[in-house]
């Protein structure tokens, strides 16, 4: 892992990007990690693209500013590739994760001549089979974490296992399914 | 042993609350500082904590509160930001000349308009004159630390006023980031318990609090409160000293980050200053003497110790993250500008206005503001580039 | 206990703003009385004892509590607080209170 990790969510107002980077903050700090994790507000509401942010480093850290040149970035929600320029700054040492159904080659065109890693997830079919619902933040998380080598997955698996059943104390029986949308995420991004 | 956690700022200061266990908290909720509100009322129905919570109908009602619960005795405290602190102006005044130790944690937000609700120091800066202690943090650490500092430095017997701790809105409010705990009784020791000398609920004592001061009096009240906001610099030093033996954490008027040999300086508040710390540190690499003062304590102002940390850099550049519409620089400048004269520096000066209503700010601004100083230092600085805005489309 | 120079009888326009209590909160009961408002009266009211019914009417309409009360029966105006108003002029019944002109 480099000495410092960027990475940068897109989503919309309701879809979690936020909270998944907040989840990002809190897996890479129970390996010991120093972490920030951080929206940006700008006229929050329902469906607005909203950009939140991840620094993962073993160093101290200071810089307060939003993310131009992220490692990585994380797209919520496929349809911001037509409005919103993700790829901005992205460096082609690192990639973009996009929550699709889609082929990749469908894709590329979208991503304005960007010429790093390109991974897919179809985090609803995973959320949908394994919870029930659409919640992209689980298969999101775990394939960020994948992508981008946090940590191993054995450990990922172990830190998120201790952590949900503590927040899911009073609903053990969303636990498990939290927990299989973590582990096909983590065996499907590509 | 101390705590390692991540937190955003406004989690650690709604922590530090619950460790302190105060007596009352009005408070009125507003964007970026909803959360304090809200968590203590958690604690509070969860039975951690025995805090009167009052929901008020408005900030002047919050403050007006805190004021009778302070008054009362209690140990005091409320949250707000922006208009919020806007709206409690009149009684933040009678807070300070009543000299009643309220704590209000503030979380810096501009003031409108145009309406927006990031980060700014437009609402502390407007309240600089009120008579309240200024203490502002860089991150979620700091915002912590200083509020577990708060009580102690505004009960003191030769202070006996509120104090206000800052935090940059969103920046710091809401980033969770690392930060290291006190244990709950290591805070409640250090903080230890609010013995008033005079309270209204004393039925040993009858007293009155607030009267008309005439003329032939009020005057003399005033020079009084002023010299409690004096002797508040040491009394911050001194529990600066206390807390760093059970923290380990050192914190003074401000911090000069490689500012002892700097040619270049940059002054500055707020969580800016961490993202400078790191242009300081590159342009070091390359061997350019750049160096950092941030302001911690801005009430009471430390003109001298300021002008003294600063005499040997051949540039400055003071930035301030509020306007004043003076037409003529921002209040850090305008402040610190008069006491680098009064104390006779020579420095060439810059007024740089940045991170107005949230812009961003990065280390690649800095590294161009120590450019444009080192410039300034063999050129001198041109009259129309001496006050200026930067970050902004021109 | 209170320190002597911040009792309200010590302290008077000589003290110095060391001197002062904090914010001038006053620690005593009463302390209004140590005033002499009645310094400022212009005209007096005046009771006329033999048409006074000692129906107390009066009593609760003074605004400076100058009229003290004792056994239920009250007593001549204190004219150290009395400024003159004559609003007790106004509400007595029995016409038993006149102003006079000056001190």
């Amino acid at each position: 892992m480099n000495d410092l990790i960027e990475i940068r969510w897109h989503g919309r107002g309701g879809q979690g990007a936020k909270t998944a980077a907040m989840l990002l903050a809190d897996v890479a700090f129970s390996i010991g990690k120093q972490v920030q994790g951080f929206p940006e507000y700008g006229p929050e509401r329902m469906g607005a693209p909203i950009t939140a942010y991840n620094r993962i480093s073993d160093r101290e850290l200071r810089v307060h500013s939003n993310i131009y040149h992220p490692d990585y970035v994380a797209v919520v929600d496929e349809t911001l590739l037509h409005d919103v320029d993700v790829t901005s700054g992205l460096s082609v040492d690192g990639g973009i994760l996009i929550n699709t159904d889609k082929n990749k080659d469908e894709l590329i065109p979208l991503l304005r001549g960007y010429q790093g890693n390109v991974y897919t997830i179809d985090a609803r079919k995973i959320s949908e089979e394994a919870l029930g619902k659409y919640f992209p933040n689980m298969p999101m998380l775990a394939a960020m974490v994948k992508i981008t080598g946090v940590m191993d997955e054995e450990r990922f698996f172990k830190e998120m296992q201790t952590s949900l059943e503590h927040k899911f104390a009073k609903k053990p029986e969303v636990l498990e399914g939290n927990m299989k949308a973590l582990r096909m995420a983590f065996k499907e991004v590509q | 042993m101390a705590i390692k956690e991540r937190m955003s700022g406004n989690e650690a200061v709604a922590y530090a609350i619950m460790q302190i266990n105060p007596d009352v908290m009005p408070a009125f909720p507003i964007t970026p500082s909803t959360e304090l509100p809200q968590f203590v009322s958690n604690y509070v129905a969860n039975g951690k904590i025995d805090t009167e919570f009052i929901p008020v109908e408005s900030e002047h009602s919050s403050m007006s509160a805190a004021i009778g619960a302070s008054a009362a005795g209690a140990r005091t405290l409320t949250a707000t930001s922006s208009c919020g602190l806007a709206y409690m102006w009149e009684m933040l005044y009678v807070a300070a000349s009543d000299r009643l130790p309220i704590a209000l944690a503030l979380v810096n937000r501009g003031l409108t308009g145009p309406l927006n609700i990031n980060c700014e120091h437009s609402d502390s800066m407007g309240a600089r004159d009120s008579g309240w202690i200024q203490i502002y943090a860089e991150n979620n650490q700091e915002a912590y630390d200083n509020f577990v500092m708060a009580y102690r430095i505004a009960e003191h017997k030769d202070v006996m006023l509120p104090i206000m701790a800052c935090m940059d809105g969103f920046i710091t409010s809401h980033a969770v980031m690392n930060i290291t705990l006190l244990e709950d009784d290591v805070v409640k020791d250090f903080v230890g318990e609010y013995k008033p000398e005079h309270f209204l609920l004393n039925k040993e004592e009858v007293m009155a609090i607030g009267p008309y001061g005439v003329s032939n009096y009020c005057m003399e009240a005033k020079r009084a409160q002023a010299q409690a906001m004096m002797n508040a610099k040491q009394v911050i030093l001194d529990v600066a000293e206390e807390f760093e033996k059970i923290s380990g954490r050192k914190y003074g008027l401000f911090e000069e980050y490689r500012l002892e040999d700097a040619d270049y300086a940059i002054v500055a508040i707020g969580s800016a200053c961490g993202t400078a710390k790191d242009a300081v540190d590159k342009l070091r690499d390359k061997g350019i003497k750049a160096g950092l003062l941030k302001i911690r304590v801005f009430r009471p102002f430390p003109a001298k110790e300021l002008a003294e940390a600063l005499k040997s850099c051949k540039a400055i550049a003071i930035m301030d993250r509020a306007e004043s519409y003076s037409a003529n620089g921002g209040p850090l400048a305008a402040e610190l500008g008069a006491a680098l004269f009064k104390y006779k520096n020579q420095a060439e000066v810059l007024n740089l206005m940045y991170g107005l209503s949230g812009r961003d700010i990065t280390v690649e601004d800095f590294e161009k503001v120590y450019e444009d100083l080192a410039d300034a230092a063999v050129n001198g600085v041109k009259e129309d580039a001496e006050y200026r805005y930067i970050g902004i489309r021109e | 206990m209170l320190e002597d120079k911040f009792k309200t009888e010590n302290i008077d326009e000589t003290v110095k703003w060391q001197d002062l209590t904090p914010g001038l909160q006053i620690y005593e009961k009463g302390s209004s009385r140590l005033f002499n408002t009645g310094e400022w009266r212009v005209n007096t009211p005046v009771l006329d004892f033999e048409k006074c019914k000692q129906c107390l009417l009066c009593v609760p309409y003074c605004p400076d509590s100058s009229i003290p009360v004792k056994d239920g029966r009250r007593l001549d105006f204190d004219y150290d607080h009395c400024k003159g108003c004559g609003i007790c002029v106004n509400v007595c019944p029995f016409n038993a209170i006149t102003m006079k002109e000056g001190k």
